[in-house]
């Protein structure tokens, strides 16, 4: 018995979301008495780390690290069955995504994907809820096979430390050379990956043009936060179209999330409204948006945000 | 080149969610049904440019039972070819890609269209598992694509970024944002719609996986607190000393 988490790596260092993914193993593991036991693929600076939060042990298997679902499930799959894996964890990432469907299917398991409970034992198995309906509902289910797959929502599951950094331990398993052929990688360097942000500044067509983002830059310097927008914006090309957040967008779970100049329409909730504390600045007393709001100021956002902006500064300065 | 294009039906975007009073079903009375948006804005358009570029066939394929039929004529009407239904309730992702493999390993596909998820349940699950039942390469969140001879140029978006890869048909695609353009469907495309075979094809058993124990509605917010446009700082307080979230 085992759980295993996939510990993924971008442009050969460990990600912030393996982390959570290997805390959310080792609370896993707690729960059915077992213990986590992460695998990386090709580079993955940083994965002795993993142990602090939870791993009792990182293997590693020398591969390309080249993203390749159909290789690096054959791999996750051997790995599986060599370590009697009964529970295998990923990150609801790109990969992860892509990986935890092919290895339910290898193995026909139950999955449930962007969960955000650790599981019970009971039935026999497991119980892990999950977001259902763009946020509106939660629905548990009972993992009963075998084997059983989850991805973690993201920013849910703190890494929080546990134990201490491990050595790696490379294992042999087979790679296949796969039929995708990677040709160019390009991350936007520096910035926080929306979906792994923390704080989040997100402005819409109150805005009234992308020549006035200015503002909202400005405040996003200031809180270290990674910037977003409604989708009418990315449509004209306001702001590039991975800052677009919302039911055909991005869903993101940061901690806190200003919405600047967004009305709060239902398809754009869908994507935030599990945010844990929301912030809405928009001069309509009556935009939607207040319902689903922890604060809010109603007011010209050409005057809030400068304001708000000097407020945090002097904020920063002192604490 | 032979296209295959599953698409599923979620919830209208607006619509109410409830559940039957012990709360173990989705309560679909007075619930509107549409085609997944990313099956019909990406997946079956990008299709349907590739045949417009290279020919061949679209398939349109669903699994569900005869009262969804009103979203395999849409797809009809917007363009694909022939539809397959295969006839089951959709009782999960592991079910439903079981019934696709089983379908699709027989009739050499080049390619398989996916949506990049469903706007319900999100999971992004049933493509990554065709594929594993199929073996074959699977580019997930592909956002721009061409097609020469066999060989497909994919841009796939990744967190914080993109990537670019090359790979050989026959393989399965799941499209996001960017790889094409919404088409509303003419009349006459939906005239063209109505003569266009549905094959229905029995469902083979298969595994379903996770087990629904029931549903919860989250948490009721509670009253927005607002603040005055020339107090910021108390604005900057709160979030410091009663959200903590700075
Ligand atoms: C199928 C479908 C899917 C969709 N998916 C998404 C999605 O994923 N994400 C998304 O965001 N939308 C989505 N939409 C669109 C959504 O319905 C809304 O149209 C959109 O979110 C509105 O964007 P907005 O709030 O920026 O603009 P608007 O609705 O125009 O709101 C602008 C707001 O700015 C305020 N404002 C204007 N000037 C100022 C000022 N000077 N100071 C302060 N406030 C000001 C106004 O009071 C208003 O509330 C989808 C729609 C459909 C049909």
């Amino acid at each position: 018995m085992a759980v295993l988490v996939f510990a993924e790596s971008l442009t050969g260092s460990i990600k912030k979301i393996a982390q959570e993914a290997v805390a959310y193993g080792y609370q896993a593991a707690q729960a059915m008495g077992t213990e986590c036991i992460a695998l990386t693929i090709g580079q993955a600076d940083g994965a002795g780390d993993l142990g602090l939060y939870g791993a009792a042990k990182v293997y590693n298997v020398d591969a390309s690290n080249d993203f390749d679902a159909q290789v690096y499930a054959s791999i996750l799959g051997q790995a599986a069955n060599k370590f009697g894996a009964d529970l295998i964890v990923f990150a609801h990432s790109s990969s992860g995504k892509s990986l935890a469907g092919r290895l339910a299917a290898r193995f026909d398991a139950a999955l449930v994907t962007a969960a955000t409970s650790i599981p019970t034992v009971a039935d026999g198995g497991l119980h892990i809820s999950k977001g259902v309906f763009s946020g509106k509902a939660f629905a548990t289910y009972a993992l009963k096979t075998d084997k059983k797959v989850v991805t973690i929502a993201g920013n849910t599951f703190r890494p929080t430390e546990v134990g201490a950094a491990v050595a790696i331990e490379s294992v042999s398993l087979d790679a296949a050379t796969g039929r995708i052929k990677v040709k160019e990688v390009n991350t936007v360097t520096g910035a926080v990956p929306l979906p792994e942000a923390e704080l989040v500044v997100s402005a819409g067509r109150g805005m009234k043009g992308p020549e006035n983002w200015g503002i909202i830059e400005e405040l996003a310097g200031t809180l270290g936060a990674a910037t977003a927008c409604s989708r009418p914006v990315a449509d004209v090309h306001w702001r590039p179209h991975h800052e677009h957040v919302g039911q055909t967008g991005v869903a993101i779970r940061p901690t806190l999330y200003f919405a600047i100049g967004i009305s709060g329409a239902i398809q754009h909730l869908a994507g935030v409204n599990q945010s844990k504390v929301i912030v809405v600045i928009n001069k309509d007393p009556e935009a939607p948006f207040f319902k689903a709001a922890d604060y809010g100021v109603v007011g010209d956002l050409f005057d809030v945000v400068p304001k708000l902006n000097a407020a945090l500064a002097k904020f920063k300065a002192n604490n | 080149m032979k296209l295959l294009v599953c698409v599923s039906q979620t919830p209208d975007t607006t619509a109410k969610i409830k559940f039957t009073a012990d709360n173990s079903q989705f309560d679909k009375n007075g619930v509107q049904f549409i085609m997944n948006p990313y099956d019909e804005w990406y997946a079956l358009v990008r299709a349907l440019e590739l045949k417009e570029q290279v020919g061949g066939t679209v398939t349109l394929l669903h699994v569900g039972p005869k009262e969804n039929e009103a979203v395999i004529r849409k797809g009809l009407a917007i363009g694909a070819d022939n539809a397959i239904r295969i006839d089951a309730e959709a009782k999960s992702s592991l079910f439903v890609a079981k019934q696709i493999a089983e379908y699709a390993k027989t009739e050499g596909f080049d390619l398989l269209f996916f949506g990049k998820e469903t706007i319900d349940y999100n999971g992004s699950e049933v493509p990554a598992m065709v594929s594993e039942y199929l073996d074959l390469p699977f580019v997930s969140y592909g956002i721009e694509m061409s097609v020469e001879g066999t060989t497909a140029t994919v841009q796939r978006d990744i967190e914080g970024g993109k990537e670019v890869l090359t790979v050989d048909t026959p393989f399965v695609l799941s499209c996001a944002k960017g790889m094409a353009e919404q088409r509303i469907p003419n009349m006459r495309g939906i005239m063209m719609a109505k003569r266009k075979p549905i094959k229905v094809v029995p469902a083979v058993e298969a595994a379903v996986g996770a087990e629904l124990v029931g549903y919860a509605y989250p948490p009721e917010k509670g009253d927005v607190k607002l603040i005055d446009a020339d107090n910021m700082d108390e604005l900057v307080q709160l979030l410091h000393n009663e959200a903590k979230v700075i």
